[in-house]
């Protein structure tokens, strides 16, 4: 490169210097241009948030979490049903998918070296790269085919699919931190494998599960795909299995996308709403619960 | 496949059984660690079934269509379900088409962000910044999708797509108007937005993964930074980043509501960025209520099935990728 100037009537020392000052040139900008990047990733952050807010905030008041939303035209009216509804699925959607997920997490982690646990694994992030909407159709085909019509079970169904890989994969992290020699211990004082896992290996890791689980619970949280088919909409309070059900998510959807003004009011309430539930989840997971393995 | 060997001194048991062969720990011990072995392996099972029988049962949904279709549905351009005609490719095509752009736009500046997290800022910084990016990810799809809709489209329109579409859009024809707004654009950089915090966390792991000798080696011969990042991390890093941008790609692939929202939806195959546009994930979440006749509901199961494939090939060939990676790597 420099090489070429050597050989001139530049004399070497001064084409050194050049090449210095060239090196040095680039690396500041170079350098200066990552911080550009990054820079630039935050700004649509602070743009979102900052228009949640000047949209969402004085549409957000007692009534919109405790009223039905109004029709077409009325003004006022709230999405209890829908905040009511996530709360609904998110939960039925744990209550479905963490035990097993826990539990494969688990087998994950105990069956090092497995082949069939290394195809899971696998398995397990292929799972995790399934669309959303994917998702909601394979339930649709499934369950709210073989009931007949759209419920809060087949939402929940859904969701917990969702989960499954999620928490299955943070379940065994969580589990693998955790030192040899607590699990050695237990097995030296002549517990069974069963007693130590559950007695010493689980506990340790609580609190790093605990997180993963959150973190995925908000995820799943803001899901709209999958509920599109399977949950459905419901205008009115939803509290059967049975019946379709509202979430947040698919309400600021249908609002989005409609044409009235008032809709797209409340779409903004309902994603300030939204984002406050799942950042506050996903928040109080990362610096309320400590896990005493995660800095190694 | 080759039996895994049975471990020495394990001679008691029904070692043969098949339980002991795929699952050689959980064969020993008592019945209760039996039992308990079990029920973890059916729990870990219940993975690969489950995907199994999604591929089985959208398939089964989709076998209409692809019997009266064949590969005219990956071909057929025109997609008109009054008269039961079902062409796919405009479909493939704005996926492609908005998931690649993405990728080249969220790529150097993910990229950049993950190395100016790891070699350079100095903690104060880097640990807000790195939160920021969390945030950013933890934004629901619809969220994204609401902001498009009222806050970048009409920017985009009024700052990008108007100028350029007016200056240069009858002699390049990626920029020719009319300038709509929602467009493959629009969807491009929406997903753009929600990929970037996905590859720079993966690449920072990758990169974190690079052994301190080698940036030490770099420095101690006289390096820059920049020259030691661009010269011995980066392509000791390379495949890993490759995967981190694939697995982006996966993403941006079978994103569903911020793209509806965004891409105009309008199954043409254009060669300009400011025309709108329609993705699988997209005609999915519009017609799939909609589908009136058994045929419009298997070509709307096909397209499921495309788009599944699609995500497993490029999740699967960007996972390998990663690992290769993060394999090698040591602190």
């Amino acid at each position: 490169m420099a090489g070429g100037a050597q050989g001139g009537a530049v004399s070497a020392p001064a084409a050194i210097q050049w090449r210095d000052r060239r090196r040095r040139l680039t690396n500041v900008v170079m350098l200066t241009l990552t911080g550009v990047a990054a820079l630039l990733t935050v700004v649509p952050l602070v743009l979102i948030l900052v228009h949640l807010f000047t949209a969402g905030l004085s549409s957000v008041n007692l009534d919109f979490f405790t009223r039905l939303p109004a029709p077409v035209g009325e003004p006022g009216g709230g999405m209890g049903n829908a905040i009511l509804g996530t709360v609904f699925l998110v939960g039925l959607a744990g209550l479905l998918g963490l035990p097993v997920a826990i539990g494969a997490g688990l087998y994950l982690a105990e069956s090092e070296g497995s082949r069939l646990a290394n195809g899971i694994r696998f398995l397990t992030d292929v799972m995790n790269g399934i669309p959303s909407i994917v998702v909601g159709i394979f339930v649709w085909a499934w369950v709210v085919v073989s009931m007949g019509h759209f419920s809060a079970f087949a939402g929940g169904v859904a969701l917990a699919i969702m989960l499954l890989p999620m928490v299955t994969r943070t379940t065994e992290e969580m589990v693998r931190l955790v030192p040899r020699e607590l699990r050695e211990g237990g097995l030296a004082l002549g517990f069974t494998r069963w007693r130590t896992t559950l007695g010493i290996v689980l506990p340790a890791a609580r609190s790093g599960i605990l997180t993963g689980v959150l973190v995925s619970l908000a995820r799943i949280a803001g899901e709209t795909a999958p509920l599109l088919f399977t949950a459905f909409v419901n205008p009115y309070w939803g509290w059967s299995l049975d019946q379709p059900i509202a979430a947040l998510p698919v309400q600021i959807f249908q609002y989005a996308t409609s044409p009235f003004e008032e809709w797209h009011r409340l779409a903004w309430a309902a994603s300030l709403v939204l984002i406050g539930l799942v950042l506050a989840v996903s928040l109080a997971a990362r610096f309320l619960i400590r896990s005493p393995y995660k800095d190694r | 496949m080759q039996p895994i060997p049975e471990e020495a001194g394990v001679t008691a048991g029904p070692a043969r059984s098949p339980v002991a062969r795929l699952a050689p720990a959980f064969a020993r011990g008592n019945l209760a660690d039996r039992v308990y072995g079990l029920t973890l392996l059916a729990m870990g099972l219940t993975i690969p079934v489950l995907l199994a029988f999604l591929l089985f049962r959208v398939g089964v949904s989709a076998l209409p269509a692809l019997r009266e279709f064949g590969w005219g549905f990956v071909t057929g351009t025109d997609w008109n379900p009054v008269e039961s005609q079902f062409g796919a490719l405009p479909f493939i095509f704005g996926t492609l088409a908005s998931s690649l752009l993405a990728v080249v736009i969220a790529v150097p500046l993910a990229v950049g962000l993950a190395i100016f997290l790891t070699e350079l800022a100095p903690r104060w910084l880097a640990a807000p910044i790195a939160f920021g990016t969390e945030l950013l990810a933890a934004i629901p799809s619809v969220v994204y999708g609401l902001w498009g809709i009222f806050v970048m489209v009409p920017w985009l329109r009024r700052t990008i797509q108007e100028p350029l579409a007016n200056t240069l859009g009858d002699t390049i024809p990626l920029f020719r108007g009319p300038a709509y707004g929602v467009s493959i654009l629009a969807a491009g950089v929406i997903l753009a937005i929600m990929i970037v915090p996905f590859i720079s966390a993966v690449s920072r792991e990758v990169l974190a993964a690079v052994p301190r000798v080698q940036r030490e080696g770099a420095l101690a011969l006289g390096a820059t930074r920049w020259e030691m990042t661009w010269q011995v991390v980066l392509p000791y890093a390379t495949p890993g980043i490759i995967g981190a941008v694939i697995l982006g790609l996966g993403r941006a692939l079978g994103e569903t509501m911020a793209v509806t929202m965004v891409i105009g939806n309008r199954p043409d195959i254009t060669a300009s960025l400011f025309a709108p546009g329609y993705t699988m994930a997209s005609v999915l979440a519009n017609e799939f209520a909609e589908a009136s006749t058994d045929l419009y509901l298997a070509a709307l199961m096909e397209i499921a099935l495309i788009l599944f494939g699609i995500t497993i090939v490029v999740n699967t060939f960007a996972r390998l990728m990663v690992w290769r990676v993060a394999r090698r790597g040591g602190r």
